[in-house]
């Protein structure tokens, strides 16, 4: 037996990877490329107002949004499609992302704001003399955005390490993710915390001491948006087909089998959980400053388990699922809450109960069982 | 010094030669012994006292119910040891407090005479050298047949190093054979799961195998196989005897029959400790057993 294969090497053996996408795959992120970074613009900034291929603000706002959603959701799939690790807190990843660039655009108001103070206008109005220490370094934009990725990374490390080192697992894991993201709701909701309360920061000014809200920063913000879900896309594909994102396949289908065969579970589920929440954080600062707001209903439950909703919607395990999901969910959440305001809850929950029922593999999985069968009855037709 | 005297002193180290070479192929250690010395390599069992795992005293209860019940056992290198038990003997939770799964309340285990496995955790004792096959066979059942393989490949297990990976031509060489081996070369690029119940048992073996364990745990590795494959699976153990050691927990005497030999040692568990341990034949007349296996 030995003498046979020891003459060459059997390559056949090895399935073919490296190119990281089909032919199909590399045209699609191409063509999202274009759309983002040239279509849009164009079709925003330097087509008029008053032509039929003029891009509306409106959208560009929500799909710029919605891109940030998309992240997310990219995130919720790396841990929970790929690795089986449920997370019901991953909001609160995003919300400090958010309050990250919050407190930084906050400072950039200067004394533009109601009381004409130094000081951001929610201290003034708490009759505060002085910055809190969490503030020192909101002046400095890079410090603010190395804050970004390291505050919500750190916790996320801090949190997963004991939580993994204890082997909590499956619901209860969900279960206390759920009630980190409700207590850190609940700190931020007290003005003493010293993030605004439950008004959070708003009424933003500018960013990079350039005015936030005229068109072209805005199309800056969408473009940096796109080029992001673009580039994560591109690294959780890398991710997903290295022989690491083999492991967190593993560890999702058998982590007694992971264990006893050498690795080391808690370093790899601990790696890719502070990947995805570091994710999430850099797609909360993006959505900051193009939405306007942020406050402490980010870190509501609910939003936490929207994340995981899109990621099942779109189709967990593959890697476009979840970014088609976010599409699809929040398209049809500000179509519903301008037409049928009411109902926007029971469509949300229907469609749910649809998914989990009828379409275990989420849209893109009902898309790849229509084409297979297309192609199924081709195949009949010629025979 | 006399011509004489040379060639006699070349002939004496020519025979001593030969001495150590009959030696060497025979036993584990390469011929060496026990001596003081020894250098204690860090992460590599020592056999050279030829005993490979020992298990001395252990106790381990659920809740007050003894599932080992001061256990000792040892196992020699390159053996191949049978142990047979009603349900409930302690079976399972021996495989489990060597691999880590479970820790004793009392006793000691250790691998080669220098590991004290207790105070590892399951991935360290995988990467010393112990393999364990679980009763349900458990595989990867998304991943291909030739991904499950990829994973159990001896090599570098941190994270970092899994994420720059490449497979040579040697490891595709060593996985194309344990493939043929385990007789599911045709179906490297199928899902796991879907194979059948005796062939993910094989995928299983082929898993321990890739990692070239120094000894192997077996739990009913032949539950759901056809007769040809269990006895396929017979051939396979018994091709590994002497390269490793191996322990077998089965019901089906039969197969034990067949691994045995007629010659080979058989362990029977009772209550968590050892009731009877010899040949099969003689096990099999012996009173205690009987009215263990057949009841009072």
């Amino acid at each position: 037996m030995s003498a046979v294969l020891n003459s060459s090497s059997d390559f056949s053996l090895q399935p073919r990877r490296g190119l990281l996408l089909g032919i199909r795959g590399w045209t699609g992120v191409v063509a999202a490329l274009i759309t983002v970074a040239v279509l849009v613009p164009v079709l925003n900034l330097l087509v008029p107002e008053g032509s039929a291929l003029h891009l509306g603000d409106y959208y560009v706002a929500l799909v710029g949004k919605i891109m940030c959603y998309a992240i997310c959701a990219l995130a919720m799939d790396l841990i929970w499609g790929y690795t089986g690790i449920l997370s019901l807190g991953h909001g609160l990843f995003f919300a400090l992302g958010g309050y990250g660039m919050g407190m930084y655009l906050m400072r950039q108001i200067g004394r533009d704001g109601q009381y004409k103070a130094d000081l951001p206008d929610f201290m003034v109005f708490l009759n505060w003399k002085e910055l809190p220490w969490t503030w020192t370094l909101s002046d400095s934009f890079i410090a603010q955005m190395l804050l970004v990725i390291l505050v919500p990374g750190l916790l996320a490390f801090v949190f997963g390490y004991f939580a993994f080192r204890s082997r909590i697992k499956g619901v209860y894991f969900s279960i206390i993710t759920q009630a980190l993201t409700y207590a850190a709701m609940l700190l931020f909701f007290r003005n003493e915390t010293g993030f605004g309360g439950n008004n959070g920061f708003t009424d933003f000014k500018r960013i990079l001491s350039i005015p936030i809200a005229q068109p072209s920063t805005r199309m800056v913000l969408f473009v940096l948006t796109g080029l992001t879900l673009i580039g994560f896309f591109l690294m959780a594909r890398a991710i997903v087909h290295s022989k690491y994102g083999r492991v967190l396949q593993a560890i999702r289908d058998a982590e007694s089998r992971v264990m006893f065969t050498g690795y080391d579970p808690i370093a790899y589920k601990l790696s890719i959980w502070t990947l995805s929440a570091v994710m999430c954080a850099i797609a909360g600062a993006l959505y900051v400053p193009q939405v306007g707001i942020i406050n402490p209903g980010e870190m509501s439950p609910a939003a936490s388990i929207e994340i995981a909703i899109w990621a099942a919607v779109g189709g967990r395990g593959t890697l476009i699922g979840p970014i088609v999901g976010a599409f699809f969910v929040n398209g049809a959440k500000s179509w519903f809450t301008q037409v049928f305001p009411e109902f926007w809850l029971y469509f949300l929950g229907a469609l749910f109960i649809a998914v989990t029922l009828f379409l275990p593999n989420g849209l893109v999985g009902l898309y790849a069982k229509l084409t297979s069968r297309s192609k199924k009855e081709d195949k009949e037709v010629r025979a | 010094m006399t011509p004489e005297l040379m060639q006699a002193g070349t002939r004496l180290k020519i025979e001593h030669e030969a001495r150590l070479a009959a030696t060497a192929s025979r036993t584990e250690s390469g011929g060496r012994s026990a001596s003081y010395g020894r250098l204690v390599k860090h992460g590599e069992p020592d056999f050279t006292q030829g005993v490979a795992l020992y298990l001395d005293d252990i106790t381990v209860s659920f809740d007050g119910f003894k599932a080992l019940n001061a256990l000792s056992l040892a196992i020699n290198v390159g053996e191949l040891r049978c142990i047979i038990g009603p349900n409930g003997a302690g079976k399972t939770t021996m495989m489990d407090v060597i691999t880590g799964k479970t820790r004793p309340d009392a006793g000691r285990a250790s691998f080669g005479s220098t590991i004290d496995l207790l105070r590892l955790r399951e991935n360290d004792i995988a990467q010393i050298g112990i393999g364990r096959k679980f009763q349900k066979p458990t595989v990867y059942e998304e991943l291909s047949v030739f991904e499950n393989l990829e994973l159990a490949l001896a090599a570098d297990r941190r994270a970092r190093a899994s994420l720059f990976h490449r497979l040579s031509g040697q490891q595709l060489d060593r996985i194309g054979e344990i493939l043929t081996l385990i007789h599911l070369k045709p179906s490297a690029q199928r899902t796991a799961g879907l194979l059948s119940h005796g062939q993910k048992q094989w995928l299983e073996i082929g898993m321990l195998l890739m990692q070239d364990p120094k000894l192997l745990l077996l739990d009913e590795p032949v539950a759901g196989m056809t007769d040809e494959e269990t006895e396929r699976t017979a051939e396979l153990f018994l091709s590994l005897e002497g390269k490793h050691s191996l322990v077998v927990v089965e019901h089906d005497m039969k197969f034990v029959d067949q691994l045995t030999e007629g010659r080979k040692t058989v362990t029977v568990l009772h209550e968590g400790s050892v009731l009877a341990e010899g040949k099969l034949a003689d096990v099999q007349a012996n009173d205690k057993v009987v009215e263990v296996y057949l009841g009072r």
